[in-house]
């Protein structure tokens, strides 16, 4: 659908009954691989939501006082003990590769290609980052003697939620780093520049497969949002 | 110039100081939330400073990271409403996390 014909279209609340009341197409000016990532965000968000309304009810149902994070996930700097530390750290490292990832779409659809693969090479090495951080965590809580069934610091269910939650998080994160890796690579080759084909797919490469990835990325950041929120600050 | 402003759109790019400024705010929000934990603000100061920044956080990265600001309405309510659902949900399991911490306190305390 060319740009112009967009314009015309009514805007707000109307246009939204216009678009879905029109032929072929629901969602104008958007192409379907972005309208399928969105899909895809949307079910990811009921499974996270359902993880962080379990640990809620976990929380909340427990007679048995629960671990105070603040100083579970404390780190010490020489003799202090800092609380959060690490957790600050990662949540900037992610704050850091989302920014990253945003100017690399926008430099993307500006087919500005080095610049483009560049940042997207820095969003994967801060993702990377974001995991190791997250590795160290988990050895140092396992080393404390925290487990999926007890833990020394209160309630019982602390542990399972949290291998859960920032385990399935931490999954996310990864996989995004590896499609990450993959799409600088394609970048750098000038794969959408050319139109090259995919592995996969008959389709010609478009930058706007940039854009789909840092829906993925920026969702990764919105869930980290939420975890920090409700399991490490709360 | 008609036709530069129509190309800019095509490609959906926007002005580099909006990402930027953004970025920034993100930055100083989650420090903020950090400075909540920091000063360890109890009880309902804690939790409402916690959800504002947080959702002052999600709101900022969906708008503009994810450019759902400049989408048209029809793909943004597909998307936002479905989490009224999720409020429902909490609501529900609040409800009933509530009644088993009061069995739980009957039963193992109490003595039913």
């Amino acid at each position: 659908m060319s740009d112009n014909t967009l314009n015309n279209l009514p805007e707000g609340f109307k246009g939204m009954s216009h678009d879905m009341a029109s032929d072929q197409t629901a969602f104008k000016g958007v192409q379907w691989g972005k309208v399928m990532m969105w899909i895809f965000l949307l079910s990811d968000t009921f499974i996270f939501s359902c993880f962080l309304i379990s640990y809620m009810k976990g929380r909340a149902s427990t007679v048995v006082d629960w671990p105070n994070t603040s100083e579970v996930f404390s780190l010490h700097v020489g003799d202090t003990p800092v609380p959060l530390l690490l957790i600050a750290i990662m949540t900037f490292v992610l704050i850091t590769s989302s920014g990253t990832m945003a100017l690399a779409v926008k430099y993307g659809y500006e087919k500005n290609r080095k610049m483009c693969a560049w940042l997207i090479l820095a969003t994967a090495i801060g993702g990377l980052t974001f995991v190791g951080m997250q590795a160290f965590e988990w050895s140092k809580l396992i080393h404390e003697g925290v487990r999926p069934w007890e833990n020394p610091f209160g309630a019982k269910q602390f542990g399972s939620f949290f291998f859960m939650i920032t385990g399935f998080h931490g999954t996310h994160v990864s996989i995004g780093v590896i499609f990450l890796f993959i799409y600088a690579r394609k970048t750098f080759r000038g794969d959408f520049d050319s139109g090259k084909r995919g592995f996969f797919t008959t389709m010609k490469s478009d930058y706007v497969a940039i854009e789909i990835l840092g829906l993925y990325w920026h969702f990764v950041d919105l869930v980290w949002v939420f975890i920090f929120a409700f399991f490490y600050l709360w | 110039m008609n036709e530069t402003q129509n190309k800019e759109q095509v490609n959906s790019t926007h002005k580099i100081a909006i990402y930027l400024w953004i970025w920034g705010l993100l930055f100083v929000l989650s420090f903020f939330s950090y400075m909540v934990d920091w000063f360890a603000f109890q009880g309902l100061l804690r939790w409402s400073l916690i959800l504002i920044f947080m959702f002052l956080k999600a709101g900022l990265i969906m708008a503009f990271f994810m450019h759902l600001f400049w989408e048209r309405y029809a793909l943004v309510n597909v998307l936002l409403w479905p989490m009224t659902a999720i409020a429902c949900f909490i609501v529900l399991m609040a409800a009933e996390a509530q009644y088993t911490v009061f069995t739980r306190l009957l039963y193992f305390f109490i003595g039913g």
